[in-house]
């Protein structure tokens, strides 16, 4: 079984086109959403879901106001900013790291579970999907990330599927970091600005401090053709390979409005693209 | 004009124009500094330029462990959450051992304040850095975490230290819903959150509504790219009554510009205007709370 990941560092380039568009020319396998922050695969693959479960992780600091003498410890040892003058705990900044409730001389600060979220297994018209929701303001994407490839894969092993595409995140922290870790491929996907080619560089980076192997695609390249070439240069002087070009098209968000991936919309250039880079792929890479 | 404001920039969605707003704002408005918190991918300095004055290092504690004073008693292994330290204890003649995960550490400190034997030192682990600079007459401050490492908060926080309670702070947010955003808008007295006029637009911006609605900041939505996709956002927006401050109608000149590192002022001057209307909206709506 292999996996591949997109990617971008840089938000809004189009990886959850990308991977609807994927998903709907896989012949079997499973789609994971680790964009758990704001997931939006689903508003294209539409999954029904069968299985929900919550999502514990982490502990938050409750103090007992009855019991509290207001000594002061507490707000001092803190390093989250999460106490209150009047010994209140934000359950936003608390980090659980329980200091408070070690510390405290009268036992007044109890450390108590959170759900931080939910995840689903669901069936989509192409395929299973596994797919979660961090609640809001919530920490520990990275573990709701590992859960959810986890999940993918037992699934995966269990229907005999071949592979695994993950939907990532933008950024290079933690999410993105548990989203890579273990994959055959990450493909990266930018845009032809020059914010797009920093952050893709450091996204870069980020694989190769993990040894994955990455590759690139270049969106929309026509909004700037020497930009696209600029990229497109960059991944040739540092070994990764360019799986390919797509023009802006308003198929795209018209598409998107339906609810449909591009390859389900009507023809048009993306969309033929797209398809050149799945063959691709699929020949030379993931071999299924 | 109403100074001494911290008015925040976010979005759920990614690359829905949060830099482009946050770069022309600050470029309308007088007395001003920008800070980037968007720690993992920082874009404002390639639209702004600034030129960087100083640089500090964003380091955090990680314990370090004095084997001579060490009697492998287990206590530190016992209340780490964070699974960031084990201990193997002494058996059959064989020393003990104490292993540090220095990534997992969250640099909480109860380590250090519970060993009995006070063998635990607090070590800098370094995770990425600030630069402060100026551009003209703004202030600009930006952080940039290392690559590999995962926990961003502790750099924006270092970032947020630089707030200058005499200027009106813009800052530009990471995407997302979740501890960096939340770090990013702690404290803030508004919120502008952009999002475009699409199926995802709308289920991210819907997301990051309920952390601002959490979080208790007041704020109102910029429309960027507003005549693409359909009217879904508006319709969100007047249902929840919330205010649309500012539409931004997609401009192939805008986009070649931003591919270039120009900002929206300065490719579309008359949006000056915009920018500062859109202020003096915002310090109305600061009042009504």
């Amino acid at each position: 079984m292999k996996q591949i990941v997109i990617i971008s560092g840089k938000g809004g380039t189009g990886k959850t086109i990308l991977t609807a568009a994927f998903a709907s020319l896989a012949k079997n396998a499973v789609f994971a959403d680790c964009d758990v922050d704001a997931a939006d695969l689903h508003l294209l693959l539409q999954p029904e879901v069968l299985e929900p479960h919550e999502f514990k992780s982490g502990l938050t600091a409750i103090i007992d106001g009855q019991v509290c003498e207001r000594c002061g410890k507490c707000f001092d040892v803190c390093r989250f900013d999460a106490i209150s003058q009047d010994f209140i705990i934000d359950s936003i900044f608390c980090e659980g790291c329980a200091f408070c409730s070690y510390i405290c001389p009268v036992k007044a600060i109890k450390m108590e579970e959170n759900i931080s979220g939910e995840w689903f297994i669901s069936k989509t018209r192409f395929g299973p999907m596994v797919h979660a929701r961090l609640g809001i303001a919530e920490e520990n994407s990275g573990k709701l990330v590992s859960l959810v490839r986890e999940k993918a894969k037992e699934v995966a092993i269990e229907e005999n599927r071949d592979l695994i595409i993950i939907d990532g995140s933008p950024g290079i922290g933690c999410p993105v970091i548990a989203s890579l870790s273990g994959v055959d491929y990450a493909i990266v996907v930018t845009e032809p600005t020059l914010s797009g080619l920093h952050d893709a560089k450091r996204v870069i980076e980020v694989g190769k401090h993990f040894k994955i192997k990455t590759k690139l695609i270049v969106n929309k390249y026509d909004l700037n053709a020497d930009m696209a070439a600029n990229i497109e240069l960059f991944c040739r002087n540092n070994d990764i390979e360019v799986l390919g070009r797509i023009p802006f098209d308003k198929h795209i968000v018209d598409a998107m409005v339906e609810g449909k991936t591009v390859t389900e919309y009507k023809d048009g250039r993306a969309k033929e693209d797209i398809i050149k880079i799945w063959e691709k792929l699929k020949k030379n890479f993931i071999g299924v | 004009m109403v100074n001494e404001m911290i008015v925040s920039i976010a979005s759920g969605k990614g690359g829905t124009g949060k830099t482009t707003i946050a770069t022309s704002l600050v470029l309308s408005l007088t007395n001003v500094q920008l800070l980037d918190c968007d720690v993992e991918e920082p874009n404002a300095h390639i639209f702004l330029k600034p030129e960087i004055k100083e640089t500090e290092k964003v380091f955090i504690p990680v314990p370090e462990i004095d084997e001579e004073k060490c009697n492998y008693c287990g206590k530190c292994a016992e209340i780490c959450v964070y699974n960031a330290i084990a201990v193997i204890s002494p058996k059959d003649g064989k020393k003990g051992k104490v292993l540090a995960f220095p990534s997992l550490c969250h640099g909480c400190g109860a380590c250090k304040e519970l060993c009995p034997q006070n063998a635990i030192e607090e070590v800098n682990r370094e995770i990425g850095m600030v630069e402060t600079g100026i551009c003209g007459e703004i202030e600009f401050v930006h952080g940039k975490l290392n690559i590999g490492e995962a926990m961003s908060p502790p750099v924006i926080r270092q970032v947020k230290n630089f707030i200058n309670s005499e200027k009106t702070v813009i800052i530009d947010a990471p995407p997302g819903t979740s501890c960096p955003v939340v770090t990013s808008l702690k404290d803030s007295d508004f919120s502008i959150l952009v999002t475009e006029p699409t199926p995802f637009g709308l289920n991210d911006l819907i997301l990051a509504v309920e952390v601002l609605r959490k979080l208790k900041i007041p704020f109102g939505v910029a429309i960027n790219r507003a005549d693409i996709g359909d009217n879904s956002v508006e319709e969100y927006c007047e249902k929840e009554n919330i205010p649309i401050l500012l539409k931004i109608p997609f401009s192939k000149d805008l986009a070649t510009g931003y591919s270039r590192g120009i900002t929206m002022v300065e490719i579309l001057p008359e949006y000056r205007k915009h920018f500062l209307d859109l202020f003096i909206k915002i310090n109305d709506l600061k009042k009504i709370g």
